[in-house]
């Protein structure tokens, strides 16, 4: 707080905050990603399978999307705390799932 | 209506048990001599504006160690309540379910409501002045954070005498603690008492995550920064990751509880396993949250009495970070007999083996650190030296837990609980202890009495030993845990005793840091020079206890250790470094600083209000607490006022009198 010149200010100086161009882009692409899905889930329009592959791409192009538009993660000032902070989060959360996976295939009670 | 009032207050509060009559009068006596006093000396407008609307970092930090001193009260009442039960075999002293209630609530206040607050009461107290910051990042945050965590231990607490403490284990394992195992309302106490207090840590973890890397003072480069800081990072990073984890599985619980959902029941395609693998997941990377920061505490205070430089500054480092990466990978280790594998169990056994590495590393860097040092041996350094044999020794129990074939022997029985009593109470506590001895001075102003400290030290750590190590032989001879009676044939009655008399020891060694504490405000003292052990670290270079603004100008670091370079310039004559030298001759300029406010105080106890309406299933109730929650957030939206400037004068009188003392 009281650090003056360690505190820079509200975001003002953190790199710029997008233009427009890149915002609409943006927002008209988290749009269609999330119309996709929801397309192809209220149609039927694939087995089961394939819809549930799809809803996954889709979920992670979505993350990415939100990621570099919105978040602005190609914009950080070294030293990169945020994608340092993102990967180990996903690392993280990359091991729960796994993990969870892995370690409860031998206490299915019931199919 | 007197009927249905009397049904309700026997639903209502506990009654029928003696002991906790006792403790429900002696609770409202106190109560009603705390109102007393602060009326009859007119206090209650100083309390409010000095102390709960306070956002300073060094006074919520003091009010986070009250706190936990009180739950370490608490919980260590619960532990020799326990330990009467177990002294003789067939003992009616406390019935089954109130040993399971005790239990229970001794472990969760022991980690959740002691360890934690009173490390982060040390976060508070020392990292800003350790890394020459005038305040943390988010000091309104940080309030709310003490709040939260307050008044969710108050939800918690508050069980033992309305409704009925949890009584389903420390962490809650369904089906127990579903609603078919445990009807009462103890359970959902547990849920919102932990979840209210579990945003407070998060929130604290975020807090000084962005203090460390954003506010440093000028020069002072991440590699530079003193060796508790670093452990804060590391186990605030673990906070950050982990404690999501802990919300996310309770509030899967509460659903479950609440309405019905079927994630951990047995039926509906619940799975209760997947609540252990859940909720270990942020068990494991706990404890690390937990001890890390006393390694930091230890580092210090070795290369303080030692007067030398730490040894093995980078791989200390080194060390601190990877434990906290690799407690994500070693949960399953506290479940090997649930039958996941042999694949499963071996790679959570070598991971496990894995992370012991990181911390014999450090036990060798402090030795070397005192090697060839010129030592001194006063409170912080005893803990220190008490510490590091009674850690390996807990440490070596660990890696034989770990070892998954052998656990199948060891779990859940006295070996397991002496095992990690020892690397909590032997590294966790011995470890807060140091720090509160050491930065005790910095905090007050005044030094402890170092006689009654010692006398507290020695029977601390010889009840420990007299407590736990017969726990090791009993857990071999096929004690297991949570069991409040046993056959008189099972030949485990001598080492109880042994045991029980050790605790009783340990209870005696909390009298005398009591004792020690009222001694030494009764002959205060001012220890004036603001240096009182001749440190290392930057929160020595100004008067004790810190003025509210820290630091007049901000310091300009050049090396580690910057504090002690400093003074070996002076006591070697010479010229100050440049940068430094223009530094310390600035003028003064006003000091930026956060407005205290009422909110946290306001939205926490909302939030109390809302996790009571919870508990009991009252509607209106939780209306009330989400809506004064919510109020809190708008109210501080558009609130403006929220900072102020100390004129340069006041700082020049406040720093004449501070330095006047010398």
């Amino acid at each position: 707080m009281a650090n003056h010149n360690a505190h820079s200010g509200h975001g003002g100086h953190e790199g710029g905050h997008g233009s427009m161009k890149s915002y609409v882009i943006g927002f008209v692409l988290s749009i269609v990603l999330t119309i996709i899905p929801l397309v192809a889930v209220m149609n039927d329009m694939f087995s089961k399978q394939v819809t549930t592959v799809l809803i996954l791409v889709m979920a992670i192009l979505q993350f990415a999307v939100q990621l570099l538009f919105f978040m602005h993660i190609r914009d950080e000032k070294k030293p990169r705390f945020n994608l340092i902070a993102l990967i180990f989060g996903l690392v993280i959360m990359l091991t729960i799932v796994a993990g969870s996976i892995w370690i409860m295939t031998y206490n299915a009670v019931a199919t | 209506m007197w009927d249905k009032i009397k049904d309700f207050s026997s639903e209502f509060f506990v009654t029928g048990d003696p002991l906790i009559l006792g403790a429900q009068v002696s609770i409202g006596l106190t109560l009603v001599a705390i109102v007393f006093t602060l009326t009859y000396f007119k206090k209650w407008r100083w309390l409010w504006t000095e102390w709960l609307t306070s956002v300073d970092h060094k006074k919520i930090g003091i009010m986070y160690i009250i706190a936990s001193i009180l739950m370490l009260f608490r919980g260590g009442v619960d532990a020799l309540l326990m330990r009467v039960q177990l002294a003789a075999p067939e003992l009616e002293f406390l019935h089954a379910d109130h040993y399971n209630a005790i239990f229970t609530t001794h472990g969760v206040i022991m980690i959740l409501f002691m360890a934690m607050p009173l490390m982060f009461g040390l976060f508070n107290i020392v990292v800003p002045l350790q890394i020459g910051a005038r305040d943390v990042a988010f000091p309104f945050l940080n309030s709310l954070s003490f709040w939260m965590f307050f008044f969710g231990a108050m939800l918690f607490n508050v069980s033992f005498i309305i409704g009925g403490s949890p009584d389903a284990g420390w962490l809650a394992y369904p089906p127990l603690s579903e609603l078919s195992g445990s009807p009462g309302v103890g359970q959902d106490f547990y849920i919102w008492g932990i979840q209210i207090s579990g945003i407070g840590s998060l929130a604290t973890g975020i807090n000084f995550v962005v203090t460390i890397l954003k506010m440093r003072a000028p020069g002072m480069k991440l590699m530079q920064m003193p060796m508790f800081s670093w452990s804060v990072l590391s186990s605030c990073v673990t906070i950050m990751f982990a404690f999501p984890i802990l919300t996310v599985t309770l509030f899967l619980l509460f659903l479950d509880r609440y309405l019905g959902a079927h994630f951990f029941t047995l039926d509906g395609g619940g799975n209760p396993m997947m609540y252990i693998n859940l909720i270990w997941m942020w068990g494991h990377p706990e404890v690390y949250i937990v001890i890390l920061p006393a390694f930091g505490i230890f580092s210090e205070i070795v290369a303080t009495f030692s007067k030398k430089k730490l040894f093995g500054y980078k791989s200390m480092v080194f060390a601190l970070m990877s434990i906290s990466f690799f407690s994500f990978f070693t949960w399953a280790h506290h479940f090997f007999t649930m039958g996941s594998g042999a694949n499963v169990n071996a790679f959570f056994a070598i991971t496990t083996m894995i992370i012991a590495i990181p911390t014999g590393v450090k036990v060798f860097n402090w030795l070397f650190t005192m090697y060839r040092g010129k030592l001194s041996f006063p409170t912080p350094m005893l803990w220190t030296i008490a510490f590091i044999p009674c850690f390996v020794v807990g440490g070596m129990t660990g890696v034989l837990l770990s070892v998954a074939p052998a656990d199948f022997q060891f779990h859940n029985s006295y070996f397991l609980i002496a095992h990690f009593h020892q690397v909590l109470i032997g590294g966790v506590v011995f470890g807060y202890f140091a720090g509160l001895y050491y930065w005790w001075p910095k905090m007050f102003g005044f030094r402890l009495h170092e006689g009654l400290g010692k006398w507290a030290f020695w029977f601390w750590n010889i009840g420990f030993y007299v407590c736990f190590m017969p726990q090791y032989a009993l857990g071999l001879m096929g004690m297991t845990r949570r069991f409040n009676e046993y056959d008189f044939d099972m030949g485990w009655q001598p080492l109880n005793v042994v045991s029980t008399v050790g605790a009783f020891l340990m209870g005696l060694a909390f009298i005398f840091q009591v004792w020690q504490i009222a001694h030494s405000i009764k002959f205060f003292k001012k220890e004036t020079s603001g240096d009182a052990w001749d440190g290392r670290t930057l929160e020595w270079s100004i008067p004790s206890p810190a003025p509210m603004y820290n630091f007049a100008r901000l310091p300009q670091v050049t090396s580690q250790d910057d504090w002690w370079e400093k003074k070996q310039r002076r006591l070697r004559g010479e010229a100050e470094l440049p940068e430094v030298a223009a530094a310390e001759q600035a003028p003064l300029e006003p000091i930026h600083m956060p407005r205290n406010s009422g909110i946290p105080f306001i939205m926490s106890f909302s939030w109390f209000v809302a996790g009571f309406g919870f508990v009991w299933d009252w509607k209106w109730m939780i209306v009330v607490g989400l809506a004064g929650v919510i109020i809190s957030m708008l109210a501080r939206s558009f609130s403006y006022n929220t900072d102020y400037y100390i004129p340069v004068d006041e700082v020049e009188r406040t720093e004449a009198a501070a330095r006047g003392a010398h």
